[in-house]
C-alpha cells in the first residue's frame, strides 16, 4: 500500500463541513504546507480542533483569517486577533477547553475510551453542563472524547509506512491527533525508506497514518 | 522601585520558595524571571507545558532552533538531561501531581485562594491554555504579581472574574509582601520594609490577618 501522495491528493479528501484536527503549538510542530494547501483549496464551514489558532500569518490561524472555520475547539486564542474578532462578532463558534483536557479528550477518542474524569475546571465555568462525580472525596468532571474526520500532523522523520519520529517540542498535539481521526495525513520534514528508522525511536506507529506528504528536505 | 525593579524583586522572592530537586512550571511574563534567581548549585527542573522538562534560557542570537520554543512561542534551549514529550504526557505530569510548584500571574486572587487569570468577559478572552490544569495539579500554587493594577486592589475578598480554579492558591507574592492562604484566611507573613502594614491593608481588599510573627521581606 502506497501512502506517499502529493499534497493535492491528500487534501482532496477534505470537504466542506468536516472536522479537522491540526497539530502544533503556536506554529511549532504545525504541518505548515498542509495548512497552506487547505487555505488554497478554500474548503468552508470546517470545525477546527487545535491547541491554539497560532498567529494571523502562522499556523492554523491562517484558516481562521480565510474564514474557513465555523466552529473552533482550542485552549488558547489570544495570539490571533482575528479569532477573537470572529468570536465576538458571532461569526465563529468557539469552545475554549483547558489544554490538558483537550489533549486527553483526543487521547480518549483514539484509545477507545468513553471519557475520563478530571479535576481541571471544577468550580469554574468549565463545569457548566457537565456531570460531576466524587471519587474518594474529591470532585471530578466527566469529559468526553473528541474526534476528528481528518488529522493533519507534522513529523520530523517519517518512513514510507508512516512511522514517525518527532524532534524537539514538535510532538505536542500531533501524537494524540494521529490516533483520533478517521483519516490521518502526516507532513514529513524528512521522508525516509522503511528500515531507516530504528523501531526504538518511533513515537507514532505507522498504522495510524493514511497519507504521507512532503519530505522535500 | 521602577516597574522592572519591582518585577525582579518579586521574582527573587519567589525563587526563595523553590527547593533542591523541585520540578517547577513558570507562567508567561513576570514568573519567567524566577528562573534567573535560582541559587547556584540548586537543582531545579523547569517544565514547559508544550512538551519538555529541562527548560533552559534563551539561545544566543543565531543559535535559535525552530523546534525548541516555550509555551509562549519564544525560542529557548533544553538543558542536559532534559526530555521532550507530547501534550498528553505533559498534562499527565501536571495533573498527576508531579509538578512541585507553579508560579503564575493573576488578574484577581481572593482570600479563599480562588484565582482568576484567563478572561475578562467582553474585553479579553485569550483562553485558559494550560493554566487551569496547572493550578489544579501543581502541589504548590504561587501567585506572583504586582499588588495592585492602576491603583486598584487585585487581592480581593471574592474574585468577580471567571475563575481559573477554586481554592488552589497557596501563596501570593507581591512587591509589598508575602501572603499565605490558610484555613483562617489570608495571612500577611512578610512585609517589604518600604511599606507599612496600613499601606498593605489599604492596597488590599481582602481581610488581611497580620501574622504575629511578621517578618521583613528579604530577597
Amino acid at each position: 500500500m502506497n501512502k506517499v501522495v502529493s499534497i493535492e491528493e491528500a487534501i482532496s479528501h477534505i470537504e466542506d463541513g468536516m472536522t479537522i484536527a491540526i497539530g502544533g503549538f503556536l506554529g511549532c510542530g504545525t504541518p505548515h504546507k498542509l495548512v497552506d494547501a487547505l487555505v488554497e483549496k478554500g474548503v468552508k464551514n470546517l470545525t477546527l480542533i487545535c491547541n491554539d489558532t497560532g498567529f494571523v500569518d502562522i499556523g492554523s490561524g491562517k484558516l481562521v483569517v480565510n474564514k474557513q472555520i465555523k466552529t473552533l475547539y482550542a485552549s488558547h486564542i489570544g495570539t490571533n486577533k482575528e479569532t477573537g474578532r470572529q468570536m465576538n462578532e458571532g461569526e465563529m463558534e468557539v469552545h475554549l477547553i483547558p489544554q490538558g483536557t483537550l489533549a486527553e479528550r483526543l487521547r480518549a477518542a483514539g484509545a477507545g475510551l468513553g471519557g475520563f474524569l478530571t479535576p481541571t475546571g471544577v468550580g469554574t465555568v468549565i463545569e457548566e453542563g457537565k456531570q460531576k462525580m466524587e471519587i474518594d472525596g474529591k470532585e471530578y468532571l466527566l469529559e468526553l472524547p473528541l474526534k476528528a474526520d481528518v488529522a493533519l500532523i507534522f513529523g520530523h522523520k517519517v518512513d514510507k509506512k508512516g512511522n514517525i519520529v518527532y524532534r524537539g517540542a514538535t510532538r505536542n498535539f500531533n501524537t494524540v491527533m494521529a490516533t483520533a481521526a478517521d483519516l490521518v495525513i502526516v507532513e514529513a520534514e524528512n521522508l525516509v525508506e522503511v528500515g531507516e528508522i530504528d523501531p526504538n525511536d518511533v513515537v507514532t506507529p505507522g498504522i495510524f497514518v493514511d497519507y504521507i506528504v512532503g519530505g522535500d528536505k | 522601585m521602577d516597574k522592572n525593579e519591582m518585577k525582579n524583586f518579586i521574582a527573587k522572592r519567589v525563587a526563595k520558595e523553590l527547593k533542591d530537586g523541585d520540578v517547577v512550571n513558570l507562567g508567561i511574563g513576570l514568573p519567567t524571571l524566577v528562573a534567573n534567581y535560582v541559587p547556584e548549585g540548586m537543582d531545579v527542573t523547569f517544565q514547559s507545558e508544550n512538551g519538555f522538562l529541562g527548560l533552559g534560557p534563551a539561545p544566543e542570537e543565531g543559535k535559535e532552533d525552530k523546534d525548541i520554543v516555550n509555551a509562549g512561542g519564544q525560542y529557548v534551549t533544553i538543558k542536559e538531561g532534559g526530555v521532550f514529550f507530547d501534550s498528553a504526557t505533559s498534562f499527565g505530569i501536571i495533573r498527576g501531581g508531579h509538578v512541585d510548584a507553579t508560579v503564575l500571574g493573576a488578574l484577581q486572587v481572593d482570600q479563599e485562594g480562588n484565582l482568576a487569570n484567563w478572561m475578562i468577559p467582553g474585553k479579553m478572552v485569550p483562553g485558559m491554555g494550560g493554566a487551569m490544569d496547572l493550578v489544579v495539579g501543581a502541589k504548590k500554587v504561587i501567585v506572583a504579581m504586582e499588588h495592585t493594577v492602576k491603583g486598584n486592589p487585585k487581592i480581593l475578598k471574592k474574585c468577580t472574574l471567571p475563575l481559573t480554579a477554586a481554592k488552589e492558591v497557596d501563596l501570593i507574592i507581591t512587591e509589598m509582601g508575602v501572603m499565605e492562604v490558610t484555613d483562617k484566611g489570608l495571612v500577611l507573613t512578610e512585609i517589604n520594609k518600604e511599606f507599612t502594614v496600613d499601606d498593605v491593608k489599604a492596597a488590599t481588599e481582602a481581610d488581611l490577618i497580620i501574622s504575629e510573627d511578621l517578618k521583613e521581606m528579604e530577597v
